[in-house]
């Protein structure tokens, strides 16, 4: 990790000393070993607290929404899975996309720092990793953990690879997983309507309605959310009954459908711990079903299963009675 | 403040005799807004309209509620008259009290206190109604039709003679469809080729009439009056312009062994082949699956024979676009496949045919030069039994649930031209009803029974299976009783019709709505029988539903009427109740554009003000009005909420909701 953090820098530090960019966006040292935030760095010199380790869970390319307006060319580290996002954002004409330096990192998975705290006594001082081993210092002592145990959800089921492939790669090789990120939906579907109702209601009865899911989401980008605009008759409005945040996370869930690339961006925000990403990823699944297989940010142009029309399309009665293509 | 009107219809008994007319207008007078609320027999009739054009004025109304039948009847008649007397026409709303409420009823109650819902929820959408203006579109004159058998030869050239550009695409090398294959026809027993090929050369000689045979319409754009059509003409490897239709490269051609589609796969043709004698246009078309040269690459033979140097095996695929003001589908039909009808025995017996293999067997251009000799062994069948409804009136789910329409009068017409030709040769017919209607046609099938003497057995057939060379079909005879096998040397079977596969591409091209069984469906069964809901769309033939020569010739021409009413207009009314997006709120992500089926959105770069005397570029949706159909598929794809549609806006349809939901 050191080494990729190393060249990282290296990049960076040239890019801005030659000019070529106005600013890169990475992430800098929080207060503890765990908590890294994404920044803006546009100078050699705000460059000391660059940091790239195994918390850099964030997904950067939203912030090039905003980013690529501003004057001169943006540099942005992602990760395989941010990739897709950044496809996704560009094909939707959200990032002005010449405006933008990609420069594609290794990951190896990101960690779970709730995780970590539930595994370990005391205050975490340090965390290493060693293939599947996390050594972890607090100050009770020190704690060696099982990595998948302790991966960000998003991580665990992770089989991206860099989709942004014309410019530079900080590249490492990862093996091929065998994965399957829909086991999680699977249990869902084979629960009866009420047991899944209890589930969804039990998760999104915790909902705070702190609007973190919806501003990490890259697919979550309008200018004016309809949530938020009073035209729209369903802002602001008193709940009606005690389950009617599940309202804002299905028609959220709705409303980026066939965009969302299955980031878990949302998951990993969230403060009460509602497994968000299991909505979205129903509904990637149902598309794969009714229109074939299709990854949203696997390329940043080309058709989209839902905003287009092909004769092999699936006919409504097969969405009604969910048959498979 | 508004003031609205009420105007609640009985339409005779068909609304009053389900809902109590009178109690939803007196419960109408007290909904907040409402000034005026009456209730007449008739709304639409003269006096009904003057009612409600006296309440405008009289009553100073700002928008009106006509609860009456749905708006697909008489939404433009109440338009005009709230027009008449000076009211914007859009702002009228229909409540359906027949349809969706009277009709599907049969308690009063329940049905007076739907009314009174329905009734409300148009009251709460007229009231965010704004007054709206039509625009105007031009209409290109020229018209296509997709099929080129006897209903688009019909529809092309009654167009053609109105005076307006017409093109024929035809998916097969030659135009004439069925009636071509068809031998003889009823109820006068005239020869087919001889009534239809003379049509066939006037489509091609008419200077009007453009023929673009074996392509296919491959994408469709635009709306009424202004159709842009992508055609696909299909490579045939011969140059149109150059064949002559001398044919000596069918001679020459080593590779005969194709199955001769023309002639139902009764005999075989070479792989460069015209499909029949009088095929328009005559020119010869190879077929890539059974060609030496184009498998291979070697041969080349017919290119060296051909003195006229016609032959391109490099020919590709080229597409043509044109436009056009109206489209007549007239896609045709085809037998249905017999797979499900193993009890038949057409699999497995060659002397086993469907009717329409009979029409070329009796063709005197077919494979046995018109003389009738059974597929196996080419000797005369002295025995030939005829099986009705295979595959029609069928509701085991095997076969199709209506009537074929035409198989009672070809099957009455081939009995009698083999009694005729052949009077040793006995001829049963299996049948569960026989349908006669249509002028000189009961007096035809009474013919082949009385005066020609063919066995009618009403019954159906369990099985025909194979004894020692001989076709033994069983069947019953439900008039005696009892249960019969006849000896036959031929069994013919009347498959039914099913509308050509094609037909659901087009369809889908042209938005055109299409029924459970693939008929595409007219704009009213009785009043709208030629329209596709579709403006600017025209039915003709077997498309539409079953039927024979004759009725589809009528409905040709009536299609035909059609187009030339349109196409003479120089300008079409536009629909007002256009997309429009809130440039505010458009993210540019062009979601919109993509599910757009008519292209009428675009984007433009806009400069906005930020605050703090800072502006940044935006790239916003725009919407071409003339062009947008006012569909709203772009409104429910917007993710912010932005586009939004005149006259059926999100606020308007979430009034209704809550109009309906409130208790």
């Amino acid at each position: 990790m050191k080494e990729v953090e190393l060249k990282m820098l290296e990049r960076a530090k040239a890019l801005l000393e030659r000019g070529e960019v106005a600013r890169v966006i990475g992430w800098k040292k929080g207060d503890f070993c765990f908590d890294p935030t994404p920044a803006s760095f546009e100078s050699v010199d705000e460059l000391k607290d660059f940091t790239y380790d195994w918390f850099c869970g964030a997904n950067l390319s939203k912030y090039l929404i905003q980013m690529s307006k501003k004057d001169g060319k943006t540099a942005v580290f992602l990760k395989p899975c941010d990739t897709y996002s950044f496809n996704q954002l560009v094909k939707e004409h959200r990032i002005a996309r010449e405006k933008v330096y990609v420069i594609a990192v290794e990951c190896l998975g990101k960690l779970n720092i709730e995780a970590i705290k539930e595994k370990t006594d005391g205050i975490v001082e340090s965390v290493s990793v060693v293939d599947k081993d996390v050594k972890v210092v607090t100050t009770s002592g020190e704690f060696t953990l099982y990595k998948p145990e302790v991966v960000l959800s998003k991580c665990a089921v992770c089989n991206k690879t860099h989709q942004v492939k014309d410019e530079e790669i900080i590249i490492h090789e990862r093996p091929e997983r065998d994965v399957n990120r829909f086991e999680e939906v699977e249990k869902l579907e084979a629960m009866t309507a009420e047991e899944r109702f209890a589930f969804w209601k039990a998760q999104l009865s915790k909902c705070i309605r702190c609007n973190a899911c919806r501003n990490v989401c890259p697919a979550c980008s309008c200018i004016k959310c309809v949530f938020d605009n009073p035209q729209s008759g369903i802002a602001a409005k008193a709940n009606d009954s005690d389950f009617e945040e599940q309202l804002f996370h299905i028609i959220r869930a709705f409303h980026v459908s066939g965009r969302c690339t299955d980031c878990g961006e949302c998951s990993r925000v969230c403060p009460q711990n509602i497994p968000l990403h299991l909505l979205n990823r129903k509904f990637i699944k149902d598309i794969d079903n009714l229109y074939g297989e299709y990854q949203a940010g696997e390329t940043s142009d080309g058709k989209t299963p839902l905003t287009s029309y092909s004769e092999n399309d699936a006919e409504p009665t097969d969405v009604v009675n969910g048959e498979a293509k | 403040m508004q003031r609205i009107g009420v105007f609640i219809c009985w339409c005779g008994s068909n609304i009053a005799a389900t809902v109590d007319v009178e109690k939803v207008a007196e419960i109408m007078k007290s909904e907040p807004g409402v000034v005026y609320s009456a209730n007449y027999q008739y709304m639409c009739s003269e006096n009904g309209q003057q009612l409600i054009k006296q309440a405008i004025k009289e009553h100073n109304l700002t928008g009106i509620v006509v609860g009456s039948c749905s708006p697909r009847m008489h939404e433009a008649t109440f338009r005009k008259t709230a027009e008449e007397a000076g009211l914007n026409p859009y702002m009228v709303e229909i409540a359906n009290i027949r349809e969706h409420c009277s009709w599907i009823h049969k308690d009063m109650d329940e049905a007076t206190e739907k009314a009174v819902i329905l009734v409300r929820t148009a009251i709460a959408k007229v009231k965010l109604n704004a007054p709206l203006t039509a625009g105007e579109s031009p209409v290109v004159k020229r018209a296509l039709v997709i099929g080129g058998g006897i209903a688009g030869i019909q529809a092309a050239l009654d167009i053609a003679d109105a005076g307006f550009e017409v093109d024929i695409v035809e998916k097969n090398a030659t135009i004439g469809g069925r009636m071509a294959q068809i031998d003889k026809t009823f109820p006068t027993l005239d020869c087919s080729a001889c009534i239809l090929t003379p049509k066939m050369v006037d489509c091609a000689q008419h200077e009007k009439i453009d023929i673009l045979s074996y392509s296919e319409v491959e994408e469709v754009k635009g709306f009424v009056g202004n159709f842009n059509v992508k055609i696909r003409r299909k490579a045939r490897y011969v140059d149109e312009t150059k064949c002559t239709g001398c044919k000596i490269c069918m001679e020459k051609c080593p590779s005969k062994k194709g199955l001769n589609t023309f002639n139902m796969g009764l005999n075989t043709r070479p792989a460069i082949h015209i499909p029949f004698a009088q095929a328009i246009p005559n020119v010869a078309v190879i077929d890539p699956e059974q060609c030496i040269k184009l498998k291979t690459g070697k041969c080349g033979i017919c290119q060296k024979f051909c003195g006229v140097g016609a032959i391109d095996y490099e020919q590709k695929d080229t597409f043509v676009e044109r436009q056009y003001g109206a489209i007549v589908v007239a896609t045709g039909f085809k037998p249905i496949d017999l797979d499900n009808f193993n009890e038949y025995g057409y699999a497995d017996n060659k002397d086993v045919i469907t009717s329409l293999e009979l029409e070329r067997l009796m063709n005197a251009a077919g494979p046995t030069n018109g003389v009738l000799l059974r597929p196996s062994d080419g000797e005369h069948p002295k025995v030939i039994t005829f099986i009705q409804c295979v595959g029609s009136r069928d509701t085991s789910g095997c076969g199709k649930p209506y009537c074929s329409k035409i198989c009672c009068m070809y099957t009455a017409k081939h009995a009698m031209l083999i009694r005729e030709k052949y009077p040793d040769t006995e001829v049963h017919v299996f049948y569960i009803d026989v349908r006669t209607p249509g002028k000189n046609y009961d007096e035809f099938f009474r013919r082949a029974v009385e005066q020609y003497g063919v066995d009618y057995i009403k019954g159906m057939v369990g099985k025909v299976y194979n004894e020692n060379g001989k076709l033994m079909v069983q069947g019953s005879n439900l008039i005696d009783n009892e249960q019969v096998t006849i000896v036959s040397d031929l069994v013919v079977l009347a498959a039914a019709i099913e509308p050509e596969p094609s037909v659901r591409k087009v369809a889908t091209l042209l938005t055109a709505s299409i029924d459970t069984n693939n008929f595409l469906t007219e704009s009213h069964a009785k009043l709208r029988p030629v329209e596709s809901p579709t403006a600017g769309v025209y039915l003709a033939g077997v498309c539409q539903g079953p039927k024979d020569i004759p009725e589809t010739v009528s409905q040709a021409s009536a299609c035909a009427a059609k187009v030339i009413g349109l196409l003479v207009k120089d300008k079409l009314k536009t629909n007002p109740c256009v997309a429009t997006p809130d440039e505010m709120m458009c993210n540019g992500c062009s979601q919109c554009a993509n599910v757009c089926a008519y292209g009428a959105i675009t984007y433009v770069d806009k400069e906005f003000r930020l605050g703090g005397g800072k502006t940044e570029i935006r790239r916003v949706a725009s919407v071409n009005p003339a062009v947008c159909q006012g569909c709203g598929a772009c409104t429910v794809t917007c993710p912010s909420g932005a586009m939004d549609l005149k006259g059926f806006s999100s606020k308007q349809i979430m009034s209704e909701v809550e109009a309906i939901c409130k208790k």
